[in-house]
């Protein structure tokens, strides 16, 4: 499980790599809020590499989301395989999120 | 933590469709993941449909096991988390035993999608295991004991 945060163009990109899952989620909040503190406004998440997500999972991503939206920023998800796309329609947290279907359509869509 | 009458580090033999487990986590959020992996395993090995060994299992029981950790055992160290585990090969059955009061299944569970809700951080977790398991019990036997079936899927 890990975090990868790169910056492309404006916008900071958070890769997701394995679980979402109540034992690190903290870390990926921590990440993304420090990003948020130097300035970032512009955030994307990307589930390319990302196995499962649980419910306090799903809870960071929408605090993170409430949070970048305070500060005038925006937060968007993508690659997300049918197994999260299914998680995201049964919670209906896909209806809250803008979710791409590539890495490269969410940056185009900023 | 070890398993029992499962012969899930060898390979289940295509025959043998019976698998159990019974075993002890301490109450510590970073057991969940290899809990959650071995029960992957045993489902893929038995050959559950793979949309129900990839979505349907992680989520659930890693919400049982949180749940179990971080509500009933209030993440005391000295209180053992218990996981047993059964499959006839038709259904999966895991119960979580944690050493809490318990709580009422029904009550606690509030519906994440409706509007005033969608937004709330919580309250996801108990709704995502009715989602994804046939069926959610909750009792006290020897503890406080949540039991999740999964059918095979067609």
């Amino acid at each position: 499980m890990s975090f990868t945060i790169t910056k492309q163009d404006e916008v900071v990109v958070v890769e997701v790599e394995g679980q979402l899952i109540v034992g690190n989620r903290q870390e990926l909040k921590q990440k993304v809020l420090d990003e948020l503190e130097r300035g970032g406004r512009k955030f994307l998440i990307d589930f390319d590499q990302t196995g499962y997500i649980d419910s306090s999972g799903l809870g960071v991503l929408v605090s993170l989301s409430k949070k970048i939206r305070e500060q005038g920023g925006e937060l968007r998800l993508a690659n997300l395989n049918d197994d999260l796309k299914t998680l995201f329609e049964l919670t209906k947290l896909d209806t809250l999120f803008q979710i791409a279907d590539t890495k490269e359509r969410a940056l185009e869509s900023f | 933590m070890a398993a029992t009458d499962g012969g899930v580090n060898g390979g289940v033999p295509p025959h043998w469709h019976h698998t159990s487990f019974d075993l002890e986590i301490p109450s510590d959020v970073r057991h969940i993941e290899s809990i959650v992996d071995l029960v992957q395993r045993v489902c893929r090995e038995l050959a559950f449909p793979a949309r129900q060994c990839s979505l349907n299992v992680p989520v659930a029981l890693s919400e049982a096991l949180s749940n179990a950790i971080l509500r009933g055992n209030q993440r005391d160290p000295s209180k053992p988390v218990r996981v047993r585990f059964n499959s006839d090969g038709d259904r999966l059955v895991v119960e979580i035993v944690d050493q809490g009061a318990g709580f009422d299944l029904q009550r606690s569970t509030r519906d994440p999608t409706r509007p005033e809700n969608l937004t709330r951080e919580d309250g996801r977790g108990l709704f995502l295991m009715k989602s994804l398991m046939d069926r959610i019990e909750r009792y006290n036997q020897g503890g406080n004991v949540v039991r999740m079936v999964m059918n095979r899927h067609a």
